[in-house]
């Protein structure tokens, strides 16, 4: 089912809003948000410069440094009084970065989940269990306004105590998942290990997933466990552009339609910043149309994907933009050579011996860096030429994706860390 | 004849053998034999017990890497150069020996743990010679 309207629009029509909604917000953060203003100002730039769509690349960038520099409100078009909710994002160095919403952006917000959900396969029907962290962060409340506005029966089970997120799957009937790809695994685990089978002793066939990559093998993976008919798609939105909802799966699977009546893509060459063409994978950086408490303009998401713009077999006419490859914080220089967690995962979940679960270690080693990974064996054997033999066909695996050589470390299953939010995959020691 | 050796991956880390053999303590699951072969990095435990697939259950849960293999329990007499005998029979039919060792029994005769890369090349030979294989109901 297609939620709203707006979501078949012609192209021409997207244009038409898009441009409109642009040239609004400029003027009002010109006006309202003194670093806007001398952010255009310093390059001599007017809101009347703004004429068309192709004008948004002369706007300056805003990055999530902007936003602690001017932490908490200084980057809001509103009187606080405006104000109806505030959410921050875990900083994990210093200070948190710091979203608010009007009334009327908790309106837009719920519509735009409602959106989302409705294409990964939600209905009124649904038992949604949101197993994402309630609090500060906006998923765990974002997904919960969005399910609840389509009619779906909420369960805010939030993260933790797995055992009893399992019960009440099983004594609800929860037939809808909203968890990280990571924690959706760890919860199968748990179900197994209490004797019972997601697959047939649980109903949950809708998974929402994000907050975290989604892989095709991760997704490979979640069907393994909770059953091939689960239908699973990603989400995907920041807390600084809104929380989830910028952005979700439609059944198609050909990535991710972006609201683009609410936000406006580009993707740009993170070294440069300079605007790539259709189809080019890049940094991802998003325009907010039509907020009106925290209207960030060109902000860099640092996610890498790229943006195809033919309307969809759903029906959909939103650009779609692929399952990100990585984020360019998250992307790790090891030798020279850039290397994402997602591709190490891609190669970990292609040996049936292997678990999906496993760590990056970077380490220095003289003037080298030194990269191990370390993965959990959950079939064992009973030779160790088995075990050789293993592990070397994962360094090549490794070595053809990412031209390194990494060391393998085996562990027994349940050894590595479990994570209930993002994963946390990377550990660089090599500055420690 | 069979037995049932349970493998286990462990890794090498200080007190990783206490664990698998406190569970089967408390599982009264009886050692009738182990092997231990390691790397730098880790190791693998063979072990004959009285009850393999228990035994196998009861490591998984607690977070081990198991495997059950087929390998065959030879008496051969308890003197020397028997197990010298063993080994020619096997190597002159052309039975390569991917590992072996002891398993202590009282008595006149001792035996050992073999797993052959044929497995059942290797126990066609050795009970056309008249080797007697020991099951772990009767060790
Ligand atoms: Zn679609």
């Amino acid at each position: 089912m297609i939620w709203s309207k707006e979501e078949t629009l012609s192209r021409r029509e997207i244009e038409e809003i898009q441009l409109s909604r642009l040239k609004e917000t400029v003027n009002r953060v010109y006006e309202k948000v003194l670093p806007y203003k001398k952010k255009m100002d310093e390059i001599g730039l007017k809101p009347d410069d703004i004429k068309s769509l192709k004008d948004l690349s002369k706007l300056p960038f805003i990055t999530k440094q902007d936003m602690r520099d001017t932490y908490p409100f200084g980057l809001f078009a509103v009187d606080k009084k405006e104000l109806v909710r505030i959410h921050a994002s875990s900083g994990t160095t210093g200070k948190p970065t710091v979203v608010g919403y009007t009334k009327n952006d908790l309106k837009t917000w719920t519509e735009c989940v409602s959106r989302i959900a409705c294409m990964g396969g939600a209905s009124k029907e649904d038992i949604a269990q949101i197993c994402f962290g309630y609090g500060m962060f906006t998923g765990a409340l974002g997904l919960h306004y969005g399910l609840e506005n389509i009619g779906a029966t909420i369960v805010p089970s939030s993260t933790g105590n797995s055992e009893k997120q399992i019960m009440y799957m099983q004594d609800f009937g929860t037939s809808l998942l909203v968890a990280t790809p990571s924690y959706a695994l760890r919860l199968a685990e748990v179900a197994n290990s209490m004797g019972i089978d997601p697959k047939k002793d649980l109903s949950v066939k809708i998974g929402l997933v994000g907050s975290e990559l989604l892989t095709d093998a991760m997704r490979a993976e979640m069907h393994k466990v909770w059953g091939d008919d689960m239908k699973i798609t990603s989400n995907y939105g920041m807390s600084e552009l809104m929380g989830p909802g910028v952005s979700g799966e439609c059944l198609e699977h050909c990535g991710m339609h972006i609201n683009e009546d609410y936000f406006i893509p580009e993707i740009i060459n993170p070294a440069t910043g300079e605007v790539l063409p259709e189809g080019e994978k890049g940094e991802l950086v998003v325009t907010c149309i039509k907020k009106e408490g925290l209207p960030l303009i060109r902000y860099r998401t640092k996610d890498i994907t790229r943006l195809f713009y033919e309307p969809c077999k759903c029906g959909r006419t939103f650009c779609r933009m692929e399952n990100p490859s990585g984020r360019s914080d998250d992307m790790l220089k090891v030798r020279g050579v850039n290397v994402f967690p997602s591709q190490i995962e891609e190669v970990i979940l292609s040996f049936a011996e292997l678990g999906p679960h496993y760590e990056i270690i970077v380490e220095r080693e003289g003037y080298s860096d030194k990269l191990s990974v370390r993965v959990e064996l959950v079939k064992s054997t009973d030779s160790f030429s088995d075990l050789e033999k293993l592990t070397a066909n994962i360094r090549y695996k490794i070595k053809t994706v990412l031209g390194l050589d990494v060391k393998i470390i085996l562990e027994s299953p349940n050894t590595l860390k479990r994570f209930e939010g993002k994963a946390k995959r990377i550990i660089d020691l090599r500055n420690k | 004849m069979f037995s049932k050796q349970l493998s286990v991956f462990i890794e090498n880390r200080k007190g990783r053998l206490g664990e698998v053999l406190g569970v089967l303590k408390e599982n009264d699951i009886n050692i009738l034999s182990l092997s231990l072969a390691d790397t730098t990095e880790y190791g693998l435990l063979r072990i004959i017990t009285d009850n393999p697939e228990t035994a196998k259950k009861k490591l998984s849960d607690s977070g081990f890497s198991t495997m059950l293999t087929d390998v065959l329990i030879i008496k051969i007499p308890h003197e020397s150069g028997s197990l010298q005998t063993l080994l020619t029979l096997l190597t002159e039919n052309g039975i390569n020996i991917e590992y072996m060792y002891g398993l202590s029994v009282n008595g006149e005769k001792a035996s050992v743990v073999l797993k052959a890369e044929d497995a059942l090349k290797a126990e066609r030979i050795l009970t056309e010679n008249g080797v007697e294989f020991l099951s772990t109901d009767n060790i």
